[in-house]
């Protein structure tokens, strides 16, 4: 029985149980941002131990079997402790002020879907202190080297993984729903903000392969303890049915990873550009059609297992073609910022980085389809280049751009645009310095997941540890301009940008704590 | 407020990249490799390469211009146009056909290179938890190279202890020898996880998948030593396990060959013969560095739980039978492999005899060949 | 009341999305589980991943293909954990397509107990998997050796006529794996 608010001057409650029990959308949005930043320190520490290791040829710092850990738990936490929390956390905030919608449909399974995170990666951290360590097989866990030759903690893993799962699925429908059923009157699915359609599309995503994901580490799990072998050759199976099912999942999970921040950045360019998004059609059809095709390739990661020549063109043939929607998606950003009267603020910068550094990810995947040339960068550091492009100036640089696009509007407050700008060129410079040699170190042949390397990678991977830590620890600075901000600054109106529309930007600065109690009937020219 | 310009960036990638010898450790691009289809392989990656650089060409260079000229500060006044079909289909048909003409020759190498011929050499490479081992295969059992390939930069340089030499980590004990302008067949599988064997001069890569074989094939041109790397995560020593190929002229080959059938043959002689305590000690500390030590370590004192230690402890120091059985045997469930099936047993026996008097065990006994290869050859424990 | 009237309806909608949602959600789980019967079925119709399917039952005798020479290679392999000996008494065989063919593989058991063994095939190159047809083979069940035990194992075999005719030599890998109870059963 749902009562009504008629006025929102009712705040939140006082105190630290008003966390625990909130099912408020923008206070669920704030855990999950909050959470993956933690997460994303955390996996930095990792990286940095590992480039700390890289740093020089030999073994200065740390031995092969912590180093495996080290790379395995960075990917893990990465991916589903810092990317994809943070898009849930912009998709709580965002989202039903988007649609004009008082909260998400469900605002109580909201609410665990948040506090089962904080459980499943304290599971996962803790295994660094078990006894054989953390799981040490890489984030792609491939059997037999997971099944056979795991650390015990391996099933902490699983149980930590199922419960990122289920968070992830409770997300997703959750974010459905409300998109489907809870718009704003007169706002029809081709008059949503772009960032609404790309999660709409991701969230569909989610629920169709996270479970795939649960049922591979099930089958894992039963391997491991329950005598089956479905990935044991000995007992009937074959470790590469793992890897066809894992990479089911998994290719569709790094599209997961940037529709998203593909959404993010087509709210923020045309507000700095003073011009509507280019081709709002055809970049909702470019993403269904990237999300349909994101499930027909993922054997593109298995190039070197022995494929038959059938299966290798195919698959060759089908991820080229994702090509086509991902470059219309970018020239639309192109044409959107051509002939605009454009400003650079902060999140502005951060939003063309992201196009120039992504399509450069995007560009070396293109090489890494075509599968002659492939079996030389397979399990190199030319993929490492590769996904390190698409992931950390692609999703990550999404993220914050998103913040500093929105937080005005989360904390009433502007940030600092002078540190914004400082944090800005800092990690791009950062950034670049660690990613680009790592493509030459990879045609130079250098594989993936070694704590130590040939010296003729040396020179390289020095470079690329001095970037990561420019990178690192210039993430100190975004934190002080986080918390500066949300303590105070120069007020924010509440349109913000000059050039944003949609409904968010109708609202008051901060946010009150209960929006849209009644839906709107202007909607403020949302698309585009 | 100007981006970083691509344009320097790129024309200095393109004149990096002109395979210049002389900056061969700033080496920025591929190898040609030294055989048909690694120069197919590296074409390919360049014809794909300069694409994608015009294309960044392109399109970053609209954003530069968008940036310079359409900025507000400029006075420039926003256009209200947010769509053209015409320009839409363009930028899609065109990047289709740009994919259709790139996908022709990357069909015709991948169909040259599943081309299943008739092969002059065939080995097995069997991946090993953390080295190779190669078997050239032979109708003749008496005439089968079987060895093992395994790292050999000594730990000392590993651990900073001195300096690294010219081939750190891409040097191995006993190299693979080919000769050139042959057909090589590999039949690659693997004993315990999945490992990758590659050689980027051959531009062949393919995963060592347990239970399974899979081939590939190379026709080297060229004489040389060429050096690979593990390219599947392994567990633990996965950056340790390289590979070298020695490609030589057919008549240098062939001497080669004949060497290897006579030491294998020897060494099945040895093992009639009575060994010296020194001789088994001597020989058990090569083989206990290059097989042993990187679990068990230098000082015989592991890394426990995982790798026991074997100083004053354990079944090193107990009775030499059951010693002896989990050397031959390996443990199931651990990493602990059966090294019966891998060292020979002149190996076995000095390795054996070496960890009972090493680190201070001093148990005074040891164990000779001939017993290891009774045992091996039907005598129950 | 016209508000709380809509809620209510949007309520309903909004369950009834959630249990379709969630039952997508369930149902792609135990799709999951059907790969893995149809990535076997895929295999073996196709032949790829060079597995040979199971036993061969021909009803009538092929006709034998004297004009063509075919190698068949044989290869033995122990998987980790299972350290007897095990190796093909024959490196190769030169065969017709279409005639019955015995080869064999020597096994000695080196433990003092008995052990159970599985003998898993693989052939390459792929597309020559599905033309070996087994008709009896000790890769068919598990074997049981006894201490010290040392058997001959046959496999009879034919190359079907059909082989694709640029296949001149194929190779069959066995891999030998201990699945005796003590070596799955030993605690992670």
């Amino acid at each position: 029985m749902i009562t009504e608010h008629p006025h929102d001057s009712h705040g939140p409650d006082k105190g630290l149980m008003r966390w625990v029990v909130t099912t408020n959308h923008k206070d669920i949005g704030t855990l999950y941002l909050w959470f993956s930043f933690l997460m994303f320190l955390t996996g930095g520490v990792m990286a940095l131990i590992i480039r700390s290791e890289l740093f020089q040829p030999g073994l200065q710092l740390v031995q092969p079997e912590f180093f495996n850990q080290m790379t395995t738990m960075h990917g893990l936490i990465m991916v589903f402790g810092a990317v994809m929390p943070a898009f849930v956390g912009l998709a709580n905030w965002l989202i039903p002020m988007m649609v004009g919608a008082p909260d998400m449909a469900m605002p109580r399974m909201n609410n665990f879907s948040f506090w089962i995170l904080p459980f499943a990666f304290g599971l996962l951290l803790s295994s660094l202190f078990m006894e054989g360590g953390a799981p040490n097989f890489g984030w792609t866990f491939y059997a037999p080297l997971s099944t056979d030759f795991g650390p015990p903690s391996t099933t902490f893993f699983i149980f930590g993984v199922h419960m990122m799962g289920i968070s992830s699925i409770m997300g997703s429908i959750n974010i459905i729903v409300t998109i489907l059923n809870l718009r704003a009157p007169g706002m029809t699915l081709m008059k949503m903000p772009l960032f609404v359609w790309t999660w709409l599309i991701t969230a569909y995503l989610l629920i169709a392969v996270m479970p795939v994901l649960a049922g591979v580490v099930t089958m894992m799990l039963m391997d491991i303890h329950f005598n089956t072998a479905f990935f044991s050759a000995g007992g009937g199976g074959d470790p590469v049915l793992f890897q066809h099912i894992f990479w089911f999942f998994g290719h569709p999970e790094v599209y997961i990873m940037i529709l998203p921040a593909f959404g993010v950045v087509s709210a923020i360019i045309p507000t700095f550009a003073r011009k509507r998004l280019f081709g709002y059609e055809s970049m909702v059809y470019a993403t269904s059609s990237i999300a349909f095709l994101s499930f027909i390739v993922w054997a593109h990661h298995m190039f070197t297992v022995g494929i038959p020549i059938a299966g290798e063109l195919y698959f060759m043939y089908a991820t080229m073609l994702i090509a086509v929607p991902t470059g219309v998606k970018v020239f639309n950003w192109v044409a959107t910022m051509w002939q605009g009267s454009m400003t650079f603020e902060t999140p502005m910068l951060f939003a063309i980085a992201f196009v120039v550094l992504f399509t450069i990810g995007g560009l070396s995947g293109l090489m890494l389809s075509i599968v002659p040339a492939d079996f030389q960068y397979h399990d190199t550091y030319f993929v490492v280049a590769h996904f390190h492009y698409v992931l950390v100036p692609g999703s990550v640089f999404s993220v914050m751009a998103a913040v500093y696009y929105w937080l005005p509007k989360w904390t009433g407050n502007m940030y600092d645009e002078a540190l914004g700008k400082t944090h800005f060129w800092l990690s791009f410079i950062g950034i670049n310095i660690t990613f680009f040699p790592q493509h030459f170190s990879g045609l130079a042949g250098m594989p993936r997941r070694i704590p130590d390397y040939a010296l003729q990678f040396a020179d390289f991977n020095m470079i690329s540890s001095c970037g990561a830590f420019l990178f690192g620890f210039s993430q100190l600075l975004f934190l002080f301009i986080i918390i500066k901000t949300i303590r105070g600054g120069e007020k924010a109106t509440e349109q913000v940008w000059e050039g944003a529309h949609g409904l968010e930007w109708t609202l008051p600065s901060p946010a009150p704590y209960h929006t849209f109690a009644t839906p709107p009937s202007d909607l403020n020219d949302a698309h585009g | 407020m100007r981006r970083a310009n691509p344009i320097p960036w790129s024309a200095g990638l393109v004149m990096l990249l002109g395979g210049n010898a002389a900056m061969a450790d700033w080496a920025v691009n591929m190898t040609q490799g030294v055989t048909e289809i690694s120069r197919q392989v590296y074409d390919l990656h360049m014809i794909i390469f300069i694409l994608c650089v015009v294309i960044g060409i392109v399109v970053f260079g609209a954003m530069m211009v968008s940036m310079i000229l359409h900025r507000k500060s400029r006075g420039a006044v926003p256009a209200t146009f947010h769509e053209n079909t015409k320009l839409e289909y363009l930028w899609t048909v065109i990047p289709i056909v740009i994919l259709v003409v790139m996908a022709l020759p990357a069909t015709s190498t991948l169909q040259d290179m599943y081309d299943a011929g008739e092969s002059d050499i065939d080995i097995e490479v069997r991946g090993i938890q953390w080295k190779w081992q190669y078997t050239y295969l032979n109708d003749d059992p008496a005439k089968e190279v079987r060895f093992v390939s395994s790292l050999s930069t000594p730990r000392d340089e590993i651990e900073n202890r001195a300096t690294k030499n010219e081939f750190y980590l891409k040097e191995v004990d006993e190299p693979m020898v080919i000769p050139i302008n042959k057909r090589v067949r590999f039949l690659i599988t693997s004993e315990d996880v999945i490992h990758a064997w590659w050689v980027p001069a051959f531009a062949v890569k393919k995963d060592a998948i347990p239970g399974f074989i899979h081939e590939s094939w190379t026709i080297v041109d060229e004489p040389g030593i060429y050096r690979g790397q593990c390219a599947e995560l392994c567990g633990k020593d996965h950056g340790f396990m390289p590979i070298e190929v020695h490609a030589v002229s057919e008549e240098d080959y062939e001497i080669w060959l004949a060497e290897k059938q006579e030491a294998a043959r020897v060494v099945y002689e040895t093992i009639g013969k009575e060994w010296t305590f020194e001789e088994l000690m001597a020989t058990g500390e090569t083989v206990y560095q290059q097989s042993c030590a990187a679990c068990h370590q230098l000082n015989g004192e592991g890394i426990p739980p995982v790798f026991p230690s074997l100083k004053g402890q354990g079944l090193a120091v107990g009775p030499i039978a059951a010693h002896t059985d989990i050397i031959l045997n390996g443990k199931a469930g651990t990493a602990m492999q059966a090294f019966g099936t891998q060292l020979n047993p002149a190996q076995l026996a000095a390795v054996i005899t070496y960890e009972r008097n090493a680190w201070g065990n001093n148990l005074g006994d040891h164990i000779q060949p001939s017993r290891i290869n009774e045992i091996l050859s039907g005598g129950a424990q | 009341m016209r508000m709380v009237k809509m809620r209510m309806v949007n309520m309903t909608d909004n369950t009834k999305t959630a249990v379709r949602l969630l039952g997508t959600a369930v149902f792609m789980f135990a799709f999951g589980f059907l790969l893995v019967p149809l990535y076997d079925v895929l295999c073996a119709v196709t032949g790829f991943n060079g597995k040979t399917a199971g036993q061969y039952v021909s009803e009538k005798a092929p006709e034998i293909d004297k004009d063509r020479w075919v190698t068949v290679q044989f290869i033995t392999n122990n998987n980790a954990g299972m350290p007897a000996e095990f190796r093909p008494k024959q490196r190769s065989m030169r065969v017709h397509p279409g005639e019955v063919n015995t080869a064999e593989f020597f096994v000695r058991n080196p433990f003092a107990r008995t052990i159970t063994a599985q003998a898993v095939p693989s052939v390459s190159p792929f597309h020559a998997a599905s033309y070996l047809h087994k008709t009896e083979c000790f890769c068919f069940e598990q074997q049981q050796l006894a201490e010290g035990e040392a058997l001959d194992m046959p496999l009879r075999f034919i190359v079907d006529n059909e082989l694709p005719a640029d296949v001149t030599t194929l190779t069959l890998s066995y891999t030998l794996f201990n699945v005796s109870q003590e070596a799955l059963a030993v605690a992670r």
